[in-house]
């Protein structure tokens, strides 16, 4: 990898005046996509900063409906809570099911939602379960955040400090991993909360989206069998030497009704 | 630019100065001369280098040496009480033959003993084989490997380690 | 004490130790005073012309030592890579045998071609000066697709191979077997693509090499599996440098599988470039080289014929086939799709005639060589798939089907219509071992809850034959090979009655410090605590052939019986001597000469001592010291068989496919370490399991690119991508070689790919599939059942 300045900062505040004055300075929370990319020489950061200094940015807390995950939670962290599997224990799942033991050690909640790679898990569990993401400068709607290809609403020196996600009276995540890597080729989060029914799929598409028949469907009656017939249009889904646009579309409604018959277990 | 890190590996401190881009395993093998911690790939994906970074399972080749600054740092050269007694762990790779070219066998090793202890030295088949997600082997298929991380586990607990 | 420790003993790894420790030496672990780092510039282009290489801006980038170009190789006169095997073709022509230069000069041909290598004080600063050389190139059309690379009009990688033919090559007379076909009753026709393989030895591939300026001597470390023949190959052909200059060095070695055979770029530059540097050079492959520059495995397309009479024997069988050799011919590309191949085809059958046609061709992509089966592998997935094609069309039992056909246990030396004399097997019982632990009676009922589980289950057999324990070097010779294939062995006994083992076979996962540590305390009643196995140093050990091709006990332990044979031989006049005895009247029995008939004995220990300290020692009728070597060339091949039968379920949802069942029953020979054969048994079907359902090489047809260039993208085997095996044994000794031994290092891999393609189509035959591509990946499974179905419905 190319030589940069490093920083670890103590405090969130520190961490984002960092960010700020650099052009080409880049946050690492868990550091496991970023740091293969910077070993791969994909990207060439002036400046990295480091947020594993930065004390209370880690944690669960359950708050009132919500449960509340700080940015630096490792996956292991969130897979093991007590909190989090008795209030979403498809959350629990999810993360317990992200990389392998080690990048679960490792990896973080905040980094994952902040690179939005289109294979990455959580996205499916943020926007399935509307979940609310806080940063440094404010909050941002599950909805509303997730933007494109490894493109979220954050702006440059915004950084997820916690993300609060809504109990789950049903939710579950299936995934079917890409045989190589295992990231998602397609996972699909199932979820009815309070708002309603949400079904997000990521892995499939550029981005991690919703599929509104789906919910309708769910909404009227909560069983895989709803869905069965509800088939996902290939247009702009991701193709590889893996699975065909096609492939993937088939699977998310295998995936989409799987989730849905382990929610309802 | 170079960097001051300081950290304890197997039990006694250690320092040197290094890049920010220097990652663990390098800070090991080049700086310390600890080769037993393997590299094998460049994606994060086959896990010869896992070390435990205070306590749990860490890819060394995917954090850097700065971020281990003050950490408790054990590799595969630090589990043997003696070249008689080894950790119950390597003593079942050896009963069990779980190891052949014996390049991965240092990142085997740490998954499994990390492993076994987070599953309160109560595994099964199955879920060996799960967690050992992250690990490639390209010698054993992995049957032996098994068999020795399911032999380990009460070996370990009556050890009390 | 030779009980536990002795031949067909479950003796514990003597190797173990240093990697459970993590104090084994590999060659990227060796600590070497000043040393620099290497790092090569490669070609992004599938195919392109060079126009010019600017390394000045590089050259001027921190920690920088040197640069050095194909032109700079080429000004030194510095050979290019050899393939050493010269294979005939149909009109008795050898192959074409285009260049194959260490660094490319105006051209390159394949993506990760050798375009340039930085030496500097670290490898960061080696690849940081390596971006900063400008490379003009010219892009020119790339020839990637095999079925296509013969084809008119495709683009013309060398100007020495019109066409891109290497070889059009046949064995067999083609009349015999049509006239065989014009007799069938039944023809079975099968089209297969053998996926293209990634050897992925977990050690990637490194050298390191230093120049002794005083006595001009160099030192190559090198992550060889044979390091006298590369040796040989870089002193008389490549780098002129006189052997006895060289000293090639293999240490502990993390695996091979055949990618570690040949002689690379890299090594070969490193060692180059040692002297002029004036300072160690390392270098060790990043992941995505080795992806890149390994050379790679399998990769046919073949179209097979197979002719039954109306009772379902075989009358005759006709092949076939295009195999890929890559941009350049590797060391020893062109036997594997020709001798280690065709020879094959007969399996374990009677088929009376065989005719196959094999035309090799290069294409822009990494060279393609022996990897774990060397086609042999690739024989057995033609012959098995076609047996169990056949079985289906005829509805026959594939069991049924095989039996009738097997060569009979009294037919014994076999000669088969393809040249291979097979010396010894008994496949029936083995088959039926089998079936025995795989409970083959039970699968209908199983099938049948599995179809209540909405999942189709099926089951494969595949039952393999191989030739291996290369080899005879006579018909080596014969058939073009360009080395002996014999190995050499070295009994070192020191006075205090301790002994090493010196082997020119090359242990890098194999086992052999326990297993001809095991051989020796057997032969000659020593403690297996006393013997070392030294091997990997042409300074110390005698030059040998190394390890491939099954051939490390056949061959490597055959030689250390006949020095320990000499050992004896020696002992015995001593201790005559000491005991003043006749040496007739002397025998050799647990470690210890003995007159018959009385109480006289003196160990062996003894007798070498009084070989190093000849104080009362017979002086003027044999020399003093204990120390004995042999040379042992095989009179045949090797010939291990077997069955494996896999059984699968097909979730036809996702097309994913699921190992549930897998059964090997070998025949290897009298085994000297079961639990040592086991584990050779356990990795080979791994990767065969890899190969029918995960591994596949993929380049891209137009640009060339190697898109399953990482673990991101091509599948390695993981722990729960297979069941754990059940294995079985049966024992037809080898007639020729003194241990009776076969092979056991390949037979898992050669014939998994069959066993398991035949299980997922046998379940899928119900949905109207009737051939899945390998591997049978998730997403070739689902549009197999996807495009079946219509046609079904």
């Amino acid at each position: 990898m190319y030589d940069f300045h490093y920083h670890r900062p103590k405090t969130l505040a520190d961490a984002v005046n960092l960010l700020k004055g650099k052009d080409e300075a880049r946050p690492m929370s868990g550091g496991m996509t970023l740091i293969p990319t910077l070993k791969q020489r994909l990207a060439k950061p002036s400046d990295v900063v480091d947020l594993g200094g930065i004390k209370d940015l880690a944690g669960i807390k359950v708050e009132g409906n919500n449960v509340v995950i700080g940015g630096m939670t490792r996956h292991a962290d969130v897979a093991s809570s007590a909190d989090v599997k008795s209030a979403i224990p498809a959350l629990a799942h999810l993360a317990g099911h992200i990389g392998d033991p080690a990048v679960r050690n490792r990896g973080t909640i905040g980094g994952s939602v902040a690179n939005n790679d289109p294979a990455a898990d959580y996205p499916a569990a943020v926007l399935a379960l509307g979940a609310t993401i806080t940063t440094n400068t404010g909050k941002h709607a599950a909805d509303s955040f997730f933007k494109g290809l490894f493109e979220t609403a954050l702006s440059d020196g915004e950084l997820i400090t916690s993300i609060s996600f809504p109990k789950a009276e049903k939710a579950a995540y299936m995934k079917f991993p890409n045989p190589a890597s295992r990231y998602a080729m397609v996972g699909v989060f199932v979820a009815k909360t309070a708002a309603g029914v949400r079904v997000a799929v990521t892995g499939a598409g550029p981005s991690v989206f919703r599929v509104k028949a789906m919910e309708d469907a769910l909404a009227k009656n909560f069983s895989s069998a709803a869905i069965k017939d509800i088939k996902i249009p290939a247009d702009g889904l991701n193709s590889d030497i893996h699975a065909s646009a096609e492939y993937r579309a088939h699977l998310v409604n295998v995936m989409a009704r799987r989730a849905v018959d382990a929610a309802t277990k | 630019m170079t960097i001051p890190v300081a950290m304890t590996v197997n039990g006694k401190p250690v320092s040197g100065k290094v890049e920010a881009r220097t990652l663990l395993v390098q800070f090991l093998r080049e700086h310390l001369g600890m080769t037993g911690t393997h590299v094998g790939c460049d994606t994060s994906q086959c896990g010869a280098c896992v070390v435990h970074v205070d306590g749990k399972s860490v890819k060394s080749c995917t954090i850097l040496a700065v971020q281990a600054e003050g950490a408790k740092v054990t590799t595969i050269e630090g589990l043997a009480e003696s070249a008689e007694k080894l950790h119950p762990m390597q003593e079942a790779f050896r009963e069990n033959h779980a190891l052949q070219c014996g390049f991965c066998t240092p990142g085997m090793v740490m998954s499994a003993i990390d492993m076994v202890k987070r599953h309160n030295y109560q595994l099964d088949e199955a879920t060996v084989r799960r967690e050992l997600e992250g690990n490639l082997c390209r010698c054993t298929g992995y049957h032996n490997i098994v068999k020795a991380i399911l032999a380990a586990a009460p070996a370990m607990k009556s050890a009390g380690v | 004490m030779t009980a536990q420790t002795g031949i067909g003993a479950r003796v514990k790894r003597k190797e173990d130790q240093r990697f459970l420790t993590g104090t084994g030496r590999y060659v990227d672990d060796l600590p070497l005073a000043r040393a620099t780092y290497a790092h090569f510039l490669r070609s992004p282009h599938a195919h392109a012309k060079i126009k010019s290489i600017d390394t000045s801006a590089a050259a001027k980038m921190p920690g920088v030592v040197a640069i050095f170009t194909g032109k700079d190789t080429a000004d030194a006169k510095v050979g290019g890579l050899i393939c050493g095997w010269v294979v005939k073709d149909k009109h008795g022509q050898p192959h074409k045998a285009p260049p194959h230069p260490v660094m490319a000069l105006d051209t390159v041909r394949y993506v990760g071609d050798t375009v340039a290598m930085v030496v500097a004080n670290s490898h960061d600063e080696a690849k940081d000066a390596a971006e900063a050389i400008k490379v003009d190139y010219e892009m020119l059309p790339a020839n990637v697709d095999l079925a296509t690379a013969l084809d008119k009009g495709a683009p013309q990688i060398h100007a020495e191979a019109p066409g891109n033919l290497i070889y059009d090559w046949e064995l067999g007379v083609k009349a015999d077997v049509d006239a065989a076909f014009a007799k069938a009753a039944h023809v079975t026709k099968l089209d297969l693509v053998n996926n293209r393989l990634i050897p992925n030895a977990m050690e990637p591939r490194a050298a390191a090499a230093e120049y002794d300026k005083g006595t001009g001597n160099y030192t190559l470390w090198s992550t060889s599996q044979n390091p006298h023949v590369l040796r040989l190959i870089l002193s008389a052909f490549v780098l002129g440098i006189p052997e006895h200059k060289l000293r090639v060095i293999a240490p502990d070695v993390g695996g091979g599988f055949g990618s570690k055979i040949f002689c690379y770029n890299e090594e070969t530059m490193v060692t180059w470039a040692a002297s002029r540097v004036g300072r160690p050079i390392k270098w060790t492959a990043e992941r995505s080289e080795s992806f890149q520059t390994d050379a790679h495995g399998r990769d046919h397309v073949t179209h097979a014929e197979l002719a039954l009479d109306k009772d379902g024997k075989f009358l005759g069988l006709k092949v076939e086939t295009i195999a890929n050799m890559g941009a350049y011919l590797s060391t020893f590309s062109t036997a594997v799709p020709t001798y280690l191949y065709a020879t094959l085809l007969a399996g374990q059958y009677t088929t009376p005639v065989i005719y196959a046609n094999v035309k090799a061709a290069l294409t822009n992509t990494a060279p393609v060589d022996a990897y774990r089966g060397a086609g042999r592998p690739e024989a057995t997935f033609v012959i098995e798939s076609i047996v169990s094609k056949a079985a289906k069309e005829l509805k026959m039992d594939p069991a049924e089907l095989r039996r009738k056909n097997f060569i009979p246990a009294n037919a014994f030396p076999y000669q088969t219509p393809v040249a291979l004399q097979y010396d010894s097997g008994n496949y029936p019982p083995i088959i039926d071992e089998a079936i025995k632990i795989a409970d083959y009676k039970g699968f209908e009922a199983r099938r049948a809850e599995a179809k209540s589980r909405g999942k189709l289950r099926g089951i494969g057999f595949s039952s393999y034959i191989e030739a291996c324990g290369l080899g005879p070097s006579r018909v080596i010779g014969q058939l073009g090979g360009g080395v002996g294939q014999w190995e050499s062995a070295e009994l070192r006994f020191n006075p205090t009655g301790n002994v090493q083992i010196l082997t020119g076979a090359h242990s890098h996962g194999q086992s052999h410090e326990t297993t001809f540590a095991q051989v020796v305390s057997d032969k000659l009643g020593v403690p297996i605590e006393n013997i070392e196995v030294v091997h990997g140093d042409t300074a110390t050990t005698p030059f040998g052939m190394g390890s491939y091709g099954s051939r490390s006990l056949a061959v490597g332990g055959s030689a250390i019986v006949k020095a320990a044979d000499k050992i004896i031989a020696k002992g015995k006049k001593i201790a005559a001597h000491l005991m003043e005895a006749s040496v007739a009247d002397v025998v050799f029995e647990g470690g210890t000469f003995k007159v018959a008939g009385t109480d006289k004995a003196v160990p062996l220990g003894q007798a070498v001592f009084a070989a190093y300290v000849p104080h009362n020692y017979p002086l003027e009728e044999l020399e003093p010291g204990m120390d004995e070597n042999a040379f042992y060339d095989p009179s045949n091949f090797v010939y291990p068989a077997g069955t494996q039968i896999c059984e699968v379920e097909v979730d036809p949802d996702t097309g994913e496919v699921e190992i549930v069942n897998f059964t090997a029953v070998d025949d290897f020979g009298n085994i000297v370490n079961p639990m040592i054969v086991e584990g050779q048994v356990h990795g080979g079907i791994v990767q065969g399991v890899g190969q029918a359902l995960l591994e596949n090489a993929v380049y891209d047809k137009e640009t060339g690119q190697l898109v399953s260039g990482s673990y991101m993208d091509y599948t390695m085997p993981r722990a729960d991508d297979v069941p754990s095996f059940k294995l079985g044994n049966k024992v037809t000794p080898c007639p020729h070689n003194p241990l009776g031994v076969k092979g056991c290092g390949e037979a898992g891999a050669i014939a998994a790919p069959a066993a398991v393609m035949n299980a997922v189509h046998d379940a899928l035959a119900p949905v109207g599939v009737s051939h899945v591509p390998m591997p049978a990946t998730p997403l070739n499974v689902w549009q197999a059942i996807h495009g079946a179905r219509p046609a079904a419905e």
